[in-house]
């Protein structure tokens, strides 16, 4: 046991050799358990941006990124770890991938004057820049995802949702059960039935919860899924014959990887989304030519233009916005963490941005500010095609229903300052 | 020719019995005693606090629990992460329902209330043994696990199910919530611990002790002896019961801060803990301090190694640190069916006589 610390200690102090004036971008991610399948392709394109713009402007205002990769394995043990490791680097902003790791981190980076950028994941209530100070999920949440939904089926069916009945198959955890309470509100708002059909981690098992749509017949199937609960959930939507274009999954649930298994059956499946899909912009021939063209590409490198790889790239992209907006602020090329909080809370990205960046109309146009960490919260949705075997947008990005979900938001931001004693800010 | 017996006279009967018999090992756990209560905590960080000390100490109470019950009562359980859950929760609710009662009082009655549990899912053990008893336990498991999901009172109605502590003070400092200090959390543990093992490592060698051991070594001949077989297994798995509750309620309120049922105490828990009492030694306190060190330090260094020194991908570290716990855990089962427990005393017996074996 002596012999092992004391490995351990000189493992540690060789681990922690400084390294001057670089921005670190740590990215806790998991390439490893049931849920590497989303987790690959997000850290790819997480990573990639950030090589990128290495290659080909040098950093970030002149100073060099650097990502420091922790495997996480979707475990909040293993995150705690990886949070105390990469965070003595200087660690400028976390992005967890993990609404059980999000809530864990919620606290700590505020005691740390650390930000964590949640981009349509975690506390949704963490939209309320007054409560938490350090959390942001700008562009969209999982209320507005939930709201998306319902507004897309109004106006399928004629701005009538009385009687229509939904079930929710969701993850039962801290992730799956988010969208519940909007849903229960738009449900006495709409007056359409919902059930809710918990399935457990990871997912595998399904029977019994599609042998219950089949019985009960939903007009339309929402899914909260993950990792492996995708794929098999879309298997038994095909397997009963349930159509599938009333089946409706959040952003997480709409990937390539998760219908590809189903094969022709999948056709038609919808997904939510809060960016672009698809390889249509100038950015990824700079990828090509500096990332891949020269070895430098993250992982296998066979993720580039999937749904998931574009939403890693694109949350690189906001966070490199936000660092540069700080350095605006500042005036210092070399910022700390708490300044790139201030950065991120004075991001402001337009059409002009993206499309200089090489991504036009890639996502909504936003500005953060101190008391809205959670952007505007537009919603679009994507439809699977099968034999071409690619997403498509099939929706413009459109307004949620913003007065039930500011009300949800204020109550339980409200609800956890109380709790915690924690001093409304944005005075 | 240093470790030995000889010349250390031993005058009363306690000092005869004592744990440590001979000088230099008592010297060396005064020794440990000293560093790990006045030297670390002036040099603890929150890496070495969160990532490697809070674990080690969590899971060595958690360990000597288990260890109590299938070490030395002979009494297999696959529950160990449900009944960790009920600790972490009986502790949420303690604390934000009387909140004006100190966490401390508060992490022992989750460990009473867990013991009380336990007993519950004990009761079967009376009349079913080995492997059966096992998936009895393992139904625990699955049933406890699936009550913290379904039954919103325990999360206190919040809308993610997931339960978070709130900032507790002891003497003024805070142990629980953001704002501790490393320092505070790792001496709440080791405080814990330390108690927890010294009443282990009593009631094991006491009568309770040797009820256990004569119950697993063969019940029918420890019932003519007369043990009181119900006693004896009721007994074993409330006290296993009250370390693994303890254990639990430290996981949540001090290391985890948040923690979701399914995720932090789901059946690769009970396993986990099952293999530190396992590769540590069963029917040993040391053992489950072995065991558990192992389990939680083995992967930290490989990472460090891998990732941090050799640079290689954080997946391919990942996947082979499975491969080499795994390998690791055969090779020691072949090896030292008795684990890291009986490889120290066999050093230790070697000790003794060496340079001079024969």
């Amino acid at each position: 046991m002596k012999t092992k610390f004391a490995t351990m200690a000189v493992a540690a102090v060789m681990a922690a050799a400084p390294a001057m004036a670089d921005l670190v971008f740590p990215s806790l991610s998991y390439r490893t358990g049931p849920y590497a399948a989303g987790g690959i392709p997000f850290a790819d394109g997480y990573a990639d941006y950030f090589t990128l713009l290495n290659e080909r402007d040098g950093g970030i205002g002149g100073v060099p990124t650097r990502l420091l990769e922790c495997e996480t394995g979707y475990n909040t043990e293993k995150g705690v770890e990886c949070y105390e490791s990469t965070k003595g680097e200087g660690a400028l902003v976390y992005q967890p991938l993990s609404t059980g790791i999000t809530y864990q981190l919620i606290p700590k980076t505020t005691a740390d004057n650390i930000p964590m950028h949640t981009m349509g994941y975690g506390r949704t209530s963490a939209a309320n820049g007054k409560v938490f100070s350090h959390t942001f999920n700008y562009p969209g949440t999982y209320w507005n995802g939930a709201s998306g939904a319902v507004n897309y089926l109004l106006a399928e069916n004629g701005g009538d949702l009385k009687g229509h009945k939904i079930a929710l198959v969701y993850h039962n955890s801290a992730y799956g059960k988010e969208p519940i309470r909007t849903l229960e509100e738009l449900q006495k708002k709409h007056g359409f039935e919902l059930s809710l059909m918990p399935v457990d981690h990871p997912g595998q098992e399904q029977k019994s919860q599609w042998l219950q749509i089949r019985r009960e017949k939903p007009d339309t199937v929402l899914m909260w899924g993950w990792g492996v609960m995708n794929q098999v959930a879309i298997q038994e939507a095909a397997n009963i014959r349930f159509p599938m274009e009333n089946f409706i999954g959040i952003w997480w649930s709409g990937a390539e990887h998760d219908v590809l298994s189903a094969g022709a059956k999948a056709n038609g499946y919808k997904a939510l989304t809060f960016h672009n899909v698809g390889r249509d912009f100038p950015i990824f021939d700079d990828i090509q030519k500096h990332v891949v063209d020269t070895g430098k590409a993250a992982g296998a490198g066979d993720q580039i233009g999937n749904v998931l790889y574009n939403r890693g790239m694109y949350a690189a992209m906001l966070a490199a916005e936000a660092a540069k907006t700080a350095q605006e602020i500042h005036g210092v090329a070399d910022i700390n963490a708490g300044q790139m909080r201030d950065g991120m809370e004075a991001l402001s990205i337009t059409e002009e941005k993206m499309a200089a960046l090489g991504m036009p109309n890639f996502g909504p146009s936003f500005d953060v500010s101190c008391e809205n960490h959670g952007g505007p919260g537009l919603v679009g949705v994507t439809q699977w095609d099968a034999d071409s075997q690619t997403w498509s947008l099939i929706s413009d990005f459109a307004e949620t229903d913003q007065e039930v979900i500011g009300a949800l938001i204020a109550e339980d931001s409200n609800a956890y300052a109380s709790e915690n004693n924690i001093e409304m800010g944005c005075k | 020719m240093f470790y030995r017996e000889a010349g250390d006279f031993k005058k009363t009967y306690s000092a005869d019995n004592q744990t440590f018999p001979i000088k230099i090992d008592r010297v060396g756990y005064y020794l440990a005693l000293v560093v790990a209560f006045l030297v670390i905590p002036f040099v603890i960080n929150d890496y070495w606090a969160n990532a490697i000390l809070l674990p080690f100490l969590i899971y060595s109470i958690a360990a000597i629990g288990l260890n109590i019950l299938v070490g030395y009562c002979g009494q297999v359980s696959l529950g160990t992460g449900g009944f960790m859950a009920v600790g972490a929760y009986a502790c949420y609710k303690l604390m934000t329902s009387f909140p004006e009662v100190n966490i401390f009082f508060h992490v022992i009655l989750s460990g009473g209330i867990t013991g009380l549990v336990c007993v519950l899912f004990g009761l079967p053990s009376l009349r079913i043994k080995g492997f059966y008893l096992a998936v009895a336990t393992l139904a625990a498991q699955f049933f406890l696990v699936w009550l913290f999901n379904r039954v919103p009172w325990f999360y206190n109605y919040s809308a993610s199910g997931q339960i978070n502590a709130p900032e507790r003070m002891v003497f003024g400092i805070p142990v629980t919530g953001p704002n501790t200090e490393s320092w505070a959390t790792y001496l709440f543990c080791l405080v814990f611990l330390v108690l927890s093992a010294l009443i282990a490592r009593n009631l094991t060698r006491g009568m309770a002790g040797r009820k256990w051991m004569a119950i697993r070594d063969m019940d029918i001949a420890a019932e003519i002896i007369g043990v009181n077989p119900l006693k004896a297994k009721i007994s074993a798995f409330a006290v296993s019961g009250f370390f693994v509750g303890i254990s639990g309620a430290l996981f949540f309120a001090l290391y985890l801060g948040a923690v979701e049922v399914g995720e932090a105490f789901g059946i690769t828990k009970s396993f986990l803990v099952l293999f530190m009492i396992i590769i540590g030694g069963l029917g040993s306190i040391f053992g489950s301090f072995a065991g558990a060190a192992f389990l939680v330090l083995l992967p930290v260094v490989l990472k460090v190694v891998g990732v941090d020194m050799l640079g290689w991908p954080t997946d391919i570290v990942a996947h082979l640190q499975l491969v080499i716990v795994g390998g690791l855990i055969i090779m020691f089962l072949i090896l030292e069916p008795h684990g890291l427990a009986q490889l120290w005393r066999v050093a230790k017996q070697k000790l003794r006589l060496w340079p001079f074996p024969h």
